[in-house]
């Protein structure tokens, strides 16, 4: 585990591995969109509304997910006090957001033509905004600790606030099922998915195009505040001689 | 003990409770974030009229009648387990009708009708093309029809 801390080693991996995720990741993602626009069948109730399918799918599950991205790289910096956790966890919470607010905004789109109403106060929509809140209320605490001389990574109390967000992850996920809900339940589940494979396929390439974008804009977001911390720290040894 | 299994056993007892405390707060919620009660849930909560309430069924088969004026719909809400009538006037979202899931919005009159003022339509975690095994979708009727072959 140690052995990525060094600043200098994940840079020599993340430097290389950044184009090779973003490149396959946009084509994925430009490929998955025009099949899933031209290439799969109109669905049987909604008709041509349920292509937004293809981004609303992608954008919720890296909205949940880079939010257990920052729970587990709060607890790998309060436990192993790992330098580039904590840079991680800020290098997360933009990207994080900015799917969380896709997710929010498409899936307002979806619901006026289908259920017939932008916004309701419903299980899966109510906790899906309080993540998108956590968010912003990460980035706040992200921010106000960069001060604090943490070298560019988010102080504890940022970590420990990720840490308990997490748990509206599971609330997220099991919305559906715990409560009655204006939300469908749960189309692909272990056991099998409901949505027919003809139609199902694209969702695969745009879940992995916008996954491995993802990955690509956390790399680069991480590199350039490693880069940051270190003009800064050039610049304090400038003024200092 | 190193520091570093002890900052882990605290993190890890921390998790545990944070989440035995979502859970108990999830279970406690349970009725309180319900989005809509169930016809059953109206019939054994004994809702008073006029009490605006939310109410989440599938719309039954052959219940949904038209009334003259063009505007107002009849039709009953079931869970599988208590059936109970509701009425509506004014439009309808497309994905409305008959086998398929409504939310309504409203309260119950006098005569225990469900008297909506607005209504939702709730689809289910199904997504599939029109032709799929031989079914056909009259885009006027809403209705799949049978068999593919028999339609030619």
């Amino acid at each position: 585990m140690h052995a990525f801390a060094n600043p200098a080693r994940f840079l020599s991996i993340a430097r290389p591995l950044t184009p090779w995720l973003f490149w396959p990741g946009l084509a994925l993602l430009v490929a998955g969109c025009l099949s899933g626009l031209f290439l799969t069948p109109a669905d049987y109730l909604q008709g041509e509304t349920v292509r937004i399918l293809y981004i609303h799918v992608p954008a919720a599950w890296l909205g949940m997910s880079g939010w257990t991205g920052i729970a587990v790289a709060g607890l790998v910096q309060l436990v192993w006090r790992h330098p580039l956790a904590a840079i991680a966890g800020r290098a997360i919470a933009a990207p994080g957001a900015l799917f969380t607010a896709i997710c929010l905004i498409t899936g307002s789109i979806w619901g006026r033509p289908t259920w017939g109403t932008w916004w309701e106060w419903d299980g899966r929509m109510t906790s899906m905004l309080v993540l998108f809140f956590l968010y912003l209320g990460y980035m706040a605490l992200a921010n106000a600790s960069a001060a604090s001389g943490e070298r560019g990574g988010v102080s504890r109390v940022t970590a420990i606030f990720g840490l308990v967000g997490a748990i509206n992850i599971p609330i997220i996920n099991r919305s559906v099922v715990w409560w009655n809900s204006l939300h469908q339940g749960p189309s692909i589940t272990l056991g099998g998915s409901s949505i027919a494979s003809s139609m199902l396929w694209p969702l695969g390439l745009t879940v992995l195009g916008f996954s491995l974008l993802f990955g690509a804009i956390v790399l680069m977001r991480m590199r350039t505040i490693l880069a940051e911390t270190r003009i800064e720290a050039r610049l304090r040894r400038m003024a200092r001689d | 003990m190193k520091a570093k299994h002890q900052r882990l056993i605290l993190a890890l007892v921390a998790l545990a409770a944070l989440i035995g405390a979502a859970l108990l707060a999830a279970s406690a919620l349970k009725d309180e974030a319900a989005y809509f009660y169930t016809p059953s849930d109206a019939k054994t909560k004994g809702v008073e009229p006029g009490k605006a309430i939310r109410l989440g069924g599938m719309v039954v088969k052959g219940s949904l009648h038209r009334a003259a004026d063009g505007v107002t719909v009849r039709f009953d809400v079931t869970d599988n387990k208590a059936t109970v009538p509701a009425t509506f006037t004014g439009i309808a979202p497309d994905l409305f009708r008959e086998g398929s899931g409504v939310v309504a919005e409203g309260a119950f009159d006098r005569s225990g009708t469900f008297v909506a003022t607005n209504l939702l339509a709730k689809h289910d975690e199904r997504y599939m093309p029109r032709e799929l095994e031989g079914m056909t979708y009259n885009e006027t009727t809403h209705e799949m029809g049978p068999e593919m072959g028999k339609e030619k």
